[in-house]
This record gives structure tokens, sequence and C-alpha cells, in this order.
């Protein structure tokens, strides 16, 4: 954990989420502070998946939810009509709960989104591709098969995987929406061990269930009930000596 | 008797019913193939294949239906195939659930069931009439499209469905656009179940007789089709003259058997062509 303060990259001021009549998100402000890890933790259902699947507006594909208030990245308002939301999800990659790679080899799916954008010359795709692998601690691993089909991979080599694919394209912020859920804890303290080392160039907001691991990565900790942040703060406090009473309940296991 | 004890018996008779129903589905299969094979076994060689009828239709091949069946369904498949998929993926990646789309739906749905005498008088007024086309190989084929289209909407619809959303998300979370994610994330794995369903339509439509009854079907021509608006002859339309309305109805029966069984492999052919290129195509993204 580090302890010097940096800006904040992202800020949600006053953000309201709707599906249809339900209210998911009320009047949540938080600051997630640029090259630091943030950990959103929360019981089933607090709207904290809801919530960092709004900085990407990965929420603007499903049909019949509202958003209100703001999200500011880098003091922009990232659902201003002139952002193009391409472009915004291309600077905040998101690595989902389950793994998802693609149908595609192991290459193809490190090289898809740099594709997507036009690339075409294959030395310099060999060199992103590799660099990716290795940011995500996958390349030793995967090195002399990279023509093999993703899916031949395990489970937390396929988590890697995605985290290389979103890599690739050189995001500013990376969202991981319960990364380790689908995993197992060996591959869970590889993936650990990489945000740890990604925060030292990336924004990193990570939704978790399991406090140990918000306790252990992050170096600010949001805590989520019932579409409301009950507490924010640095990590160390909110689980030595939180302010709420809520929060203290929460994380000494008495509910969740 | 103790409960498992009647478990069991009840899963065996379960299971027997099953095996019951199974095994009448494949004996009629077997009698009419069979029965096909034998009696129009004979009739089939080159001759049989390679030339035109002679002598009022007692003698001779099939060339010309062979070849007229071939184009409608070309013609067919010009229609239905890019405007059914393109229809598919409107419905299934852009359009809104909405009232209105399940109303599009669901008649979509409908128009697959609708008898094909119905399409062959609607073709009768839009094609041959209202356009001018007359009755023409283009004509047929049109009708025969429509008659499909539903056939490749749904199809293609379900094909798309069975498409994680995981792979969109995934795209789209690494800036791809809409149309980006489809072509690249969506579009190649659909492929192989969209093209499935979409040359069983075929097949279905090349051996329908009543759409192109009234549309471009001859009873006999002494030349093969030279262009599009020219009348022609098809297997399924030879085979209900043949076997209905010839005027030495026995003399040709096994000609009719004949053309029967070269209809039934045609349609079966393109069933396994599907199913082989489907295999080639799982294959290949594995």
């Amino acid at each position: 954990m580090t302890s010097a303060e940096t800006g904040p990259k992202i800020q949600t001021r006053n953000l309201d989420f709707y599906y249809g009549p339900t209210r998911a998100l009320k009047n949540v402000t938080l600051d997630c502070h640029d090259r630091r890890v943030t950990a959103i933790i929360g019981p089933s259902g607090c709207g904290k998946s809801t919530f960092i699947r709004t900085l990407n507006r990965m929420n603007d594909v499903i049909p019949g939810t509202r958003v209100e208030g703001r999200i500011l990245l880098d003091g922009e308002d990232i659902r201003a009509p002139e952002v193009d939301v391409v472009e915004l999800r291309r600077r905040v990659g998101m690595v989902f709960q389950k793994p998802n790679p693609f149908p595609k080899s192991i290459f193809d799916n490190v090289a898809y989104g740099l594709r997507i954008n036009g690339w075409r010359d294959r030395r310099r795709l060999d060199e992103v591709v590799e660099r990716s692998l290795r940011g995500a601690a996958l390349w030793d691993e995967v090195k002399d098969r990279l023509g093999e089909n993703a899916f031949a991979l395990s489970g937390g080599q396929q988590q890697r995987l995605c985290i290389a694919r979103s890599l690739a394209v050189e995001p500013e912020v990376i969202l991981f929406d319960e990364p380790c859920s689908a995993i197992d804890p060996i591959a869970t303290a590889k993936v650990e061990d990489l945000i740890e080392k990604l925060k030292t160039r990336y924004t990193v907001v990570i939704v978790t269930h399991n406090m140990q691991q918000a306790a252990r990565v992050s170096d600010y900790t949001a805590f989520m009930m019932l579409g409301e942040l009950v507490e924010f703060g640095r990590t160390e406090k909110i689980f030595t000596a939180p302010a709420s009473r809520l929060t203290e309940d929460y994380i000494t296991g008495r509910f969740g | 008797m103790k409960r498992p004890a009647r478990k069991k018996i009840a899963q065996a008779l379960g299971f027997l019913a099953l095996r019951l129903a199974m095994a009448v589905v494949l004996a009629v299969l077997i009698l009419l193939l069979g029965d096909i094979v034998r009696k129009g076994g004979g009739a089939i060689s080159w001759e049989f294949l390679s030339q035109a009828p002679r002598r009022g239709m007692t003698e001779g091949g099939i060339f010309p239906a062979i070849v007229g069946t071939f184009l409608v369904t070309v013609i067919t498949a010009v229609l239905a195939v890019p405007l059914g998929m393109s229809a598919a993926v409107y419905l299934n990646e852009y359009a809104r659930q909405t009232r209105l789309t399940r109303l599009i739906r669901l008649s979509i749905r409908n128009l697959s069931g609708v008898p094909s005498i119905v399409y062959g008088l609607f073709g009768v007024i839009l094609f041959v009439n209202a356009l001018r086309l007359g009755t023409s190989v283009l004509s047929a084929g049109l009708t025969l499209g429509l008659m499909t289209l539903p056939w490749t909407i749904t199809a293609g619809e379900e094909a798309l469905k069975t498409i994680p959303d995981s792979y969109r998300e995934g795209a789209l979370a690494l800036g791809a656009t809409k149309w980006q994610t489809i072509r690249t994330n969506v579009l190649p794995y659909a492929v192989p179940g969209m093209l499935t369903g979409t040359v069983l339509g075929l097949a279905r439509a090349a051996g329908e007789t009543a759409p192109i009854l009234f549309t471009g079907a001859a009873f006999y021509l002494p030349a093969l089709p030279k262009s599009p608006g020219d009348q022609f002859m098809a297997l399924p339309y030879h085979l209900y003259i043949m076997a209905t309305q010839h005027h030495a109805i026995l003399k040709v029966r096994p000609l009719a058997y004949g053309t029967a069984l070269v209809l039934i492999f045609l349609v079966l052919g393109m069933n396994m062509a599907a199913i082989v290129v489907r295999y080639r195509l799982r294959k290949k993204q594995r």
C-alpha cells in the first residue's frame, strides 16, 4: 500500500442509477485516486457492480436504465454529449467477474483491442502482445503456445489473459468486477499480486465481496449498502477504526 | 412394493415409451425411403440425369427439371439469405425489445406457418402481375425467397441468441463499436448456426410445388431457360405431373419414382453439405 496522496482520477457526484423504477444507486459521491487501488465492498445486491459498471458506461447497453448525477474522468463529465463512449471504454478498461476470453487464439485475444483500432503491422502487434502478457504475469506460461485457443487455459490463466487484453489498449483506469470470484485461491493470489503491480501505472477500482482481499490490495475502501455509500476512506482506517457502526458490523462479519 | 422399485419401473416404462416413439418415426422413414429407392432406383441412369424428357415424357430424363430447380433455388438464396441474416442481426442486436418488435417477431413466426399455396398466389399477384415479371424463374424464385425468409430470420436470431453476452461486453469494454463487436465477435460464431437453419429452409423451398405452380414452373419445355424471365421445369412439379397428371400414368410410374429419388437426394445432399460446412467452421474456431 502506498501512503502518498494523489489527485482524483474518477469522481462521482450525487450519482443515482435506476433499473426501470428501482433505484440501485443512491446519491453516491466518491473519489477514486490516480494510480491507487480503490476497493468497493458490501453485501450482495448493494449496488457495487452497478456502480463500477457506470464508470465505463457499460450499463448503457442495458435497456430501461437511467443515470443521474455526474461521473468525472480527469474532471470531465463522461456522460457529456460530446464524449465518445468508444473512446471512454478504451481509456477505462474492465475485467469481468467470470473470465470471458473470446474463442480465439491467445494471441488474437490480446491483439483484439488493437486490431479493431486498425493495427495491422505484425511486428508492432507482437511487441504489444508480449508486453501485455508480461504485464499480466502470463507470458512465461503461454509464450510457446500463443496460437492455441484461449479456452485451453485454466480459469485463473483466462482471467489474467483478460487482464492482458485490457492492458493492450493502454487504458488509464482498470475496473475489476469481482475478478476472483470464479477462480481458485492460488490463481486469486496471482491476480492480487498483479493488481498490486498495476497500480504503479493505472488507476484501479475493484469490486469484491471478499473483505480480506479488499484489505490486502486496496489503498482506499468504499463500503456500500442498499445502494448507498456508507463509508469511504483509507483502507487501514476503514478496517481498523470505521466511523460507522454498519461498516464495523459488516467487516467484523456480523452480517453480509 | 417399495418406493425405489416402483420408481425404477416407472423409469423403465418411460424409456420404453420414448424408444417406441423413436422406432415408429424411424420405421416410417425407412419404409418410405426404401419404397422409393426400390421402385425408383431402376430408373436412375446417366441418361435419366443428363437428358430431356422425350415422347410425351414417357422416355428420356429429367435434366431440365434439375437445372430449373437449381436455378430457382439460387434466386431463392440470393433473396432470402442476405435479407434474412440482416433482419436477424437487426432484430437481435439493434432493435429495442418493445411491444412493436415482439409483434414483428410473432408475425414472422406466424408467416413460417402460412401454407405454401398462399405464398404461390401472393407471388402471382405481386411478382407476376403487379411487377410484370411474368411467369418466370425470377418470379418463382422470389416467391420461394419470400416463403423462406421467416425461416432464415428465425434461424438467424436463434443462432445469434446462442452467442454469450460476455463476448459482446468483452469487446465493447475494449473500445469496440457496436458494429465492430457484432462483425468480429458475434457473427463469426453465429454463422455456423445461421447457415444450418438457412440451408434447411432452402432445402424445403427446393422441394415445394405450390409456390412455383402459378409463378413460373412449366409442364414441359423443349429448351432450358435462357434468362431469368423464362419459364422452367422443376423437380417437384415434374414429379407431381408424372404421378397424377400424365396421360399414361402407369407407364411413367418408374420415372416418377426416379424423379422422387433425385429430389430426395438433392434435399438430403443440401442438408449434408450444411452439416459438413458447420462442422468445418466449428472445428476451425476451436
